[in-house]
C-alpha cells in the first residue's frame, strides 16, 4: 500500500519562520533577508549575490567551476589547462555532461581530457610559472591545438603567478591563441564571479578574431546555453528547420571558430541571463548586435522565443517559416501533455538550481499543471530575480567590485547597427522588447516562497514542512531529498536524461517527470511488519 | 575514438598531468570524517573545493554526504580564514548539532598559513564548542600527495585529536581499514568478529554511505566510530593497519603518544593478503580460525581452481590507489594472471618497488608507476595490448576506445552500483572480485567465439 503524504497546507509566513527559528541571530537576520515572499504589498526585494556564510551547508560551487566548468567547458577544441593543485581539475573533469559533436571522427575534441599542472609543494613555495609554462609546450607538443586556455585556482594568485604574462609568451611561442582566467576560486561569493571572468577574456581574446562571413539569412547567437543532455542539439534541429543560421552558441556544443566569429551574426539571444549577458551586452556595445532574452525550456516558451525572433528579423519568409514549424511540432507535444496531464495536474514541485534553470523550468512544470511551491537560485543576482530593471539600484559590494568590469567601446571598424532608427521605431511600436528580463519572481504566484542560496538545512525542513511531490536541485541536495521519500530531479545533470529543451525536450521532461510522480518505488518504504505489526502468531495459525 | 588525440608514442612529461589518476587530500579527509559518528566534516577554505568534494562522493556512493565549508571570500584569502572558521564551528554547532566536527584545510588555507591548532584552541577558549561536542583537525593541503594522503591524515588527526590513555588496557584491537568501500569496512568487521577477536574499527563508513530508504532522512544515522571507542583506541592492545599509504601514520601515532603497538599490513584483498590478516588477528587476539572462516576460504580456492583456466596468463592493466592496487597484484598473481601495467597518481617510490618484487616473483617486470596518470596507462596499452582493464569509472574511456573487457575497482565508479554494498576484501570478497573478473573475460570470449565455436558450458 502507498504511504499516503499528508498534505499540510502551511502558509508562507509560517514556513519562513519555521526555516530561520534554528538559526543564531546574526545568521537569521541575514536569512531573513534572502527569503522572500512574493506578492507582499510594498516588498518586492531580495538579497541575493552576497556572501554565503560560514559553516553553513551551501549548494553553491566557486569561480574556477563557474569559468572552467560552466563557460569554457563545453567548447570542444580548446585545451583547457587548469593551473593549480590536481582537485580542481580532476573534479571538473567530464563531471558536467556538457556533450559535443565533433563533424569528424578526426576533428578535435579535448574534452574527454583533464589537463592539469598538478602543482606540488616545491611550485607553490617557489612559484608555479615555469612548470606552467612547461606544461603548455607539453600539450602543444602532444596534442597541436587551435587554442589553449589556462584557468587560475586558489593558491596560484596567493602565491602571485601571472597566467596572463604566461599566456603571452606562449602565444608569442607557439603561434595559436593562449589566453588565461583569473578565476581563483575564492574570489567573488559564487560561480556567477567565474562567469563574469569567463566572458570578459573571451570577449577580449577571441570574439572578433575572424572575420569571415558565415553564410544565412538570419544569423543569431544563442548566449547561455551549455548543451546538457544533449539541449543544443534539440535547439540546433530547431533552428535549422526554421532557416535560422546559428553563428554560435556560447558554449553548448560550441568551438573556438563560433566565438572568433560570434562578431558577425544580427542578433544575441540570451537563454542563460545571470551567466552570460556581460558578453551579451559587450558585443552590443562593440560590434552593434542586439540582444533579446529567449528561453527554449518548455514548448511554449520555445515557440513564443522562435516567434520573437522571427519578429526581429521582420522577414515574411521566417514569419511564416517559424509558424510551420510550430505547427508541425507542436502535436506532439500536446498528446503527450495530454497524456500526462491528469497525472500531474495539481502536483508541486520546488527548484532550486542555478542563475536561470529554477525559473525557466516552471516553464514545463506549468505546461504540465503543476504548481511551483518554492524557487531560488544558487548564484542568481537581483536582477535574475526581479528583473532588470533592479540593475541601477543594486548595491556593488566588496566582493563584486573585485571583478573586472570592462570598458568596452565602438569598434571603429566593425560596429554596424543591425537596425535602422524607423526599424526600431517599428519593432517599439509592436511592443517588441529589447535586453528585457523580468526576472524570476513577477512570474510566481502570489504567496510563493522564494530563497536565495538555499543550504541543506533549509531544503531539508522546506520538503519536511511542505511535502512536494518532487524537488528539483544537484546532485549535493538529491539523496537526503530521495530519503525522505520526495522524488528529486537533478536539474544540473538531467539525472543523466534529456534533452529538455526545445519540443522534443518538453516531451522527454513530461515523460519524465510523470513517471517520478507517479513511480511505486516510494511505496515500498514500510515493510508489511511495519503496516500491521499487532499480529500475533496465534491469531495467524487460527 | 573518445579518446583520439592519445598517441601511441609516448614522450617523458615532466610539468603536465592528463587524465590524473588521483585527486586532492581534502575529499579524502571528508570520507574519513564521515566515518565517525554523529561528525560533520568541515572543509576550511572556499566553498568550491567543499561542493566539488561532496558531489565526488556523492557520486560515488550514491548517498548524501554532508559537510560544511568556511566560505572563504577574497578578503579571508588575505587575512586568514580564522574568523571564518571560528564562526564556522559555531553555526554548525548551533544549527546541525554533530557530536564532532572534523575539520581539514584546503589548498588556500595551506598556503595562506592558517593553523588549525591555533584556531580551535580560540574557538575552544570562546566558548564555540558547546560542553562535550569536539573538533578534530588535520592539515591536508592538496599540492602534497593524493587523496589518499588526506584520508590518511584525517583519520590520525582523530586519533592524535580524541585518543586517550586511561592506563587501563580495553583488550580490544585497533583496525584502521583504509580508504575501502563501507560495504569492506561491514567485512572486515564482520571476519574479525568471526575469528573473536574485539576491535575498534576506525573509520567505519558502513552504514553511513550504505544506508537505507526509511521515509526518513538523518543526517547523522546511528553508525560510524562513537567517539566513546576513538578515545579509547588509546587503550587497546594493538593497532592493525591495513595499508601503508591510507592507514600506517595513525597507527604510528597511537604507537608513539599511548605505546599502542601496530601492525601494518596491506589491505586484505585476495587471498594471501586475507589470509595474512586472519592469521594476524589470531595471533594478536590469541584465538584460532573457526571453521566457518575455513569454509569461506575453501570457497574462493575452490572458485579459484574451476576458473584457473580462463584467468590464466591473462594480461592485465591496473589504475588506482597504491594500498589496493598492491593487494589487488598480489591476488591477479595468485590467480596466474599477469598484471603488465600499473599505475597509481598517488607518489610513493616503495610502491613501483613492492609491484616490481610481487612481479619478479613470476619472473617478469610489468610497467608500473607511482605519480603516473591514465594518460600513460592508455599508451602503455597502445604500446602492449592487454586483456583486461581494472581501474575507476574513467577507464570506461580507455575500454571504449581499445574495446577492452573492463571491471570497475576503486574510486570513483560513478555509473555501476554495487560497490557500496558488496564487498572486494576478505574471502568473500576475493569471490566476489573473481567472479566480476572472469564474468567479463567470459562475456567477451561469448562476444567474439565464432559461430562453430560458441559453447554453451563454461
Ligand atoms: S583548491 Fe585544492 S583543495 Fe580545493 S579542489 Fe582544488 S586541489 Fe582540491
Ligand atoms: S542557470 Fe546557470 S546552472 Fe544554470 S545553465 Fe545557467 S549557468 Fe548553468
Amino acid at each position: 500500500m502507498a504511504v499516503e503524504k499528508k498534505k499540510k497546507v502551511m502558509n508562507a509566513d509560517a514556513v519562513k519562520e519555521e526555516l530561520l527559528k534554528k538559526y543564531p541571530p546574526k545568521v537569521a537576520r541575514k536569512r531573513a533577508k534572502q527569503i522572500h515572499i512574493t506578492g507582499e504589498e510594498g516588498n518586492s526585494e531580495i538579497m541575493a549575490n552576497v556572501r554565503t556564510i560560514p559553516g553553513i551547508i551551501t549548494m553553491r560551487g566557486c569561480t574556477y567551476a563557474g569559468c572552467k566548468g560552466v563557460i569554457l567547458g563545453p567548447t570542444r577544441d580548446i585545451v583547457n589547462i587548469t593551473h593549480g593543485p590536481i582537485g580542481c581539475g580532476f573534479y571538473s573533469w567530464l563531471t558536467r555532461r556538457n556533450q559535443t559533436k565533433a563533424p569528424s571522427a578526426t576533428s578535435d575534441n579535448f574534452m574527454p581530457y583533464a589537463f592539469s599542472t598538478d602543482m606540488q609543494d616545491e611550485d607553490i613555495i617557489f612559484g608555479g610559472e615555469k612548470k606552467l609554462e612547461q606544461a603548455c609546450l607539453e600539450a602543444y607538443e602532444i596534442f597541436k591545438p587551435g587554442a589553449m586556455a589556462i584557468f587560475a585556482t586558489c593558491p596560484v594568485g596567493l602565491i602571485g603567478d601571472d597566467v596572463h604574462a604566461v599566456a603571452r609568451k606562449m602565444k608569442e611561442k607557439l603561434g595559436i591563441n593562449v589566453f588565461a582566467f583569473s578565476c581563483e576560486g575564492y574570489k567573488g561569493v559564487s560561480q556567477s564571479a567565474g562567469h563574469h571572468i569567463a566572458n570578459n577574456q573571451i570577449f577580449t581574446h577571441v570574439v572578433g578574431e575572424k572575420d569571415v562571413e558565415i553564410p544565412g539569412e538570419y544569423k543569431i547567437n544563442v548566449l547561455g546555453e551549455y548543451n546538457i543532455g544533449g539541449d543544443a542539439f534539440e535547439i540546433e534541429r530547431i533552428l535549422e528547420k526554421c532557416g535560422i543560421t546559428m553563428v554560435s552558441t556560447f558554449s553548448g556544443n560550441s568551438t573556438y571558430d563560433q566565438f572568433a566569429t560570434a562578431h558577425t551574426a544580427d542578433l544575441n539571444t540570451v537563454m542563460c541571463h545571470r551567466s552570460i549577458n556581460y558578453v551579451a551586452e559587450m558585443m552590443e556595445t562593440k560590434y552593434g548586435i542586439p540582444w533579446i532574452k529567449i528561453n527554449f525550456i518548455g514548448a511554449e516558451a520555445t515557440a513564443k522565443s522562435l516567434r520573437k525572433i522571427a519578429q526581429y528579423f521582420g522577414d515574411k519568409k521566417l514569419i511564416d517559416r517559424v509558424e510551420e514549424v510550430i505547427a508541425e511540432e507542436m502535436p506532439a507535444v500536446t498528446a503527450v501533455q495530454d497524456e500526462v496531464f491528469p497525472h500531474t495536474k495539481g502536483k508541486t514541485a520546488m527548484l532550486f538550481v542555478g542563475g536561470s534553470r529554477a525559473h525557466h523550468y516552471q516553464e514545463l512544470f506549468n505546461e504540465m499543471g503543476m504548481k511551483t511551491l518554492s524557487a531560488g537560485y544558487e548564484f542568481g543576482h537581483r536582477d535574475d530575480y526581479e528583473g532588470r530593471h533592479v540593475i541601477p539600484d543594486i548595491k556593488v559590494d566588496a566582493d563584486s567590485r573585485n571583478i573586472e568590469e570592462l570598458e568596452i567601446e565602438q569598434d571603429p571598424t566593425r560596429f554596424k547597427p543591425r537596425k535602422t532608427e524607423a526599424e526600431l521605431a517599428k519593432l517599439a511600436e509592436e511592443g517588441f522588447g529589447f535586453k528585457e528580463y523580468e526576472g524570476m519572481m513577477p512570474e510566481m504566484d502570489s504567496q510563493s516562497i522564494v530563497i536565495d542560496d538555499l543550504n541543506q538545512y533549509e531544503a531539508d525542513k522546506l520538503v519536511e514542512l511542505m511535502k512536494p511531490d518532487i524537488f528539483c536541485a544537484g546532485i549535493k541536495e538529491k539523496f537526503s531529498i530521495q530519503k525522505m521519500g520526495v522524488p528529486m530531479k537533478q536539474l544540473h545533470s538531467y539525472d543523466y536524461g534529456g534533452p529538455y529543451a526545445g519540443f522534443k525536450g518538453a516531451i522527454n521532461f513530461y515523460q519524465d517527470i510523470k513517471r517520478m510522480v507517479t513511480s511505486k518505488v516510494w511505496s515500498g518504504m514500510k515493510a508489511p511488519w511495519e503496516e500491521n505489526p499487532e499480529l500475533s502468531a496465534t491469531y495467524v495459525w487460527e | 575514438m573518445l579518446l583520439r588525440h592519445t598517441p601511441t608514442e609516448i614522450k617523458e612529461r615532466t610539468a603536465l598531468n592528463i587524465n590524473p589518476a588521483k585527486t586532492c587530500q581534502p575529499v579524502g579527509a571528508m570520507y574519513a570524517g564521515l566515518g565517525i559518528q554523529g561528525c560533520l566534516p568541515h572543509s576550511h577554505g572556499s566553498q568550491g573545493c567543499c561542493a566539488y568534494h561532496r558531489s565526488a562522493l556523492t557520486r560515488h556512493y550514491k548517498e548524501p554526504v554532508s559537510a560544511a565549508t568556511s566560505s572563504f571570500t577574497e578578503g579571508a584569502s588575505v587575512f586568514g580564514g580564522q574568523a571564518n572558521l571560528v564562526q564556522a564551528i559555531e553555526n554548525i554547532f548551533t544549527v546541525y548539532e554533530p557530536d564532532v566536527i572534523a575539520v581539514h584545510t584546503t589548498c588556500l588555507s595551506e598556503t595562506i598559513g592558517d593553523d588549525l591548532n591555533q584556531i580551535v584552541d580560540k574557538a575552544q577558549k570562546e566558548g564555540k564548542i558547546p560542553a562535550g561536542k569536539n573538533v578534530v583537525f588535520a592539515s591536508t593541503p592538496s599540492y602534497v600527495g593524493s587523496h589518499v594522503t588526506g584520508f590518511s591524515n584525517m583519520v590520525k588527526g582523530t586519533v592524535t585529536g580524541l585518543a586517550e590513555s586511561t592506563g587501563k588496557k580495553n583488550h580490544k584491537v585497533n583496525i584502521i581499514p583504509g580508504w575501502v568501500e563501507p560495504s569492506d569496512m561491514e567485512e572486515i568487521k564482520r571476519l574479525t568478529a568471526m575469528v573473536g577477536v574485539p576491535f575498534i574499527m576506525l573509520p567505519d563508513t558502513s552504514g553511513v554511505l550504505n544506508g537505507p530508504m526509511t521515509g526518513k532522512y538523518e543526517m547523522f544515522p546511528k553508525a560510524g566510530t562513537p567517539v566513546a571507542d576513538i578515545k579509547s583506541t588509546g587503550d587497546s592492545m594493538g593497532t592493525l593497519a591495513l595499508g601503508e599509504w591510507c592507514s600506517a601514520d595513525a597507527a604510528r601515532a597511537l604507537d608513539s603518544k599511548f605505546k599502542v603497538p601496530c601492525r601494518v599490513l596491506d589491505m586484505p584483498i585476495g587471498l594471501k593478503a586475507t589470509d595474512r590478516f586472519v592469521d594476524t588477528l589470531r595471533i594478536v587476539g590469541g584465538t584460532s580460525v573457526p571453521e566457518s572462516v575455513m569454509f569461506e576460504r575453501g570457497q574462493l580456492l575452490d572458485m579459484m581452481a574451476d576458473y584457473h583456466q580462463y584467468f590464466f596468463d591473462k594480461k592485465v592493466a591496473l589504475v588506482g590507489d597504491p594500498d589496493q592496487l598492491i593487494a589487488l597484484t598480489e591476488f591477479l598473481l595468485t590467480l596466474d594472471m599477469k598484471p603488465m601495467h600499473i599505475v597509481t597518481g598517488t607518489p610513493g617510490k616503495k610502491f613501483e618497488d613492492r609491484i616490481k618484487e610481487l612481479c619478479a616473483e613470476k619472473g617478469y617486470e610489468p610497467n608500473v608507476r607511482a605519480k603516473g596518470d591514465m594518460f600513460l596507462l592508455h599508451q602503455w596499452i597502445k604500446n602492449e595490448p592487454v586483456d583486461l582493464l581494472m581501474g575507476n569509472t574513467y577507464c570506461k574511456y580507455i575500454a571504449r576506445d581499445e574495446d577492452l573487457p573492463f571491471v570497475r575497482f576503486g574510486f570513483p565508479i560513478l555509473d555501476r552500483p554495487g560497490h557500496q554494498y558488496f564487498p572486494s576484501v576478505g574471502y568473500k570478497g576475493g569471490m566476489r572480485l573473481a567472479e566480476k573478473i572472469v564474468g567479463q573475460l567470459l562475456d567477451r570470449k561469448d562476444r567474439d567465439a565464432p559461430e562453430e565455436t560458441f559453447e554453451l558450458v563454461l
